[in-house]
């Protein structure tokens, strides 16, 4: 069988199916900026419910947690996550997931070996990093504004 | 208009995290530390409160916000302090997810047995 160029890679298009990468950033392009969404719905609804721009974030990241907290209890966050990579890892929710899970998962392990210290296998990191990052940040500041007047 | 900046601003930013992912093996430890630190640096550079603007909760819903909200914290508490405000401005700002995170997952620990993931 003779096969042109333009023949050839169209039916290359045709057998190869698209690169994960690409689909692994659509899923997790759609899953992240759904959570965003339901975010800014939460947020708007608390902003005009009369809450300070502080509180209503605070809620709404609340509201995403107690989300995650839920779904992961039920084993949905997992199965959503399987699909969606970053998309669920990246958001709050990925943070609340990831301390709910082993706290659930490390229960039989006891409250306090297991539930007390697993909780913060990522999100132990994450909290240090962040504070470190900030008392860095939170010098440089102190510095800049006594020496350079801000 | 809003709704549509949160979506596509957030879910571009976990397109970033789904490279990370994809092209460089980091583990979803390092993902998530890399974002928290990244949210401190923007808010620092006075690159996050734009984006905020922008798009809401397509910047503060994602790990970046987390970030965010420890720098802001800090540079209030050091206006309002001075070099003590380094100490504790940062975890206090942040103190309401934290909190609300981890009493969340001890009570499902409580009230969830472990199951198969799959």
């Amino acid at each position: 069988m003779r096969t042109d160029a333009v023949k050839y890679d169209r039916m290359r298009r045709q057998a190869s199916p698209p690169s994960p990468i690409v689909k692994d950033c659509l899923c997790a392009f759609f899953a992240g900026g759904s959570i965003c969404l339901v975010g800014e719905i939460l947020r708007t609804a608390f902003l005009s419910a009369g809450l300070a721009v502080k509180d209503a974030a605070l809620l709404t990241s609340v509201c995403l947690i107690a989300l995650s907290a839920l779904t992961t209890a039920l084993g949905w966050y997992q199965k959503l996550a399987a699909h969606a990579g970053a998309g669920t890892l990246v958001p709050i929710t990925g943070f609340a997931n990831s301390i709910v899970s082993p706290a659930v998962e490390f229960r039989s392990e006891g409250l306090v070996p297991g539930v007390g210290a697993k909780m913060f296998i990522i999100a132990g990191p994450v909290i240090v990093y962040g504070t470190i990052a900030s008392v860095v940040w939170g010098i440089l500041y102190f510095l800049s504004k006594r020496y350079m007047g801000g | 208009m809003q709704y549509f900046n949160a979506f596509w601003v957030g879910g571009a930013i976990c397109v970033i995290g789904q490279l990370l992912i994809d092209l460089t093996k980091l583990t979803p430890a390092r993902i998530l530390v890399c974002f928290v630190v990244s949210g401190v640096v923007l808010s620092a550079l006075g690159l996050f409160a734009p984006l905020a603007e922008f798009a809401g909760a397509g910047a503060s819903v994602p790990l970046l916000g987390f970030g965010n909200l420890l720098a802001e914290g800090v540079k209030q508490a050091v206006d309002e302090q001075g070099l003590i405000g380094v100490l504790s401005g940062g975890l206090s700002a942040a103190c309401g997810g934290i909190t609300a995170a981890l009493t969340c997952g001890f009570l499902a620990s409580l009230l969830v047995k472990s199951r198969d993931q799959n």
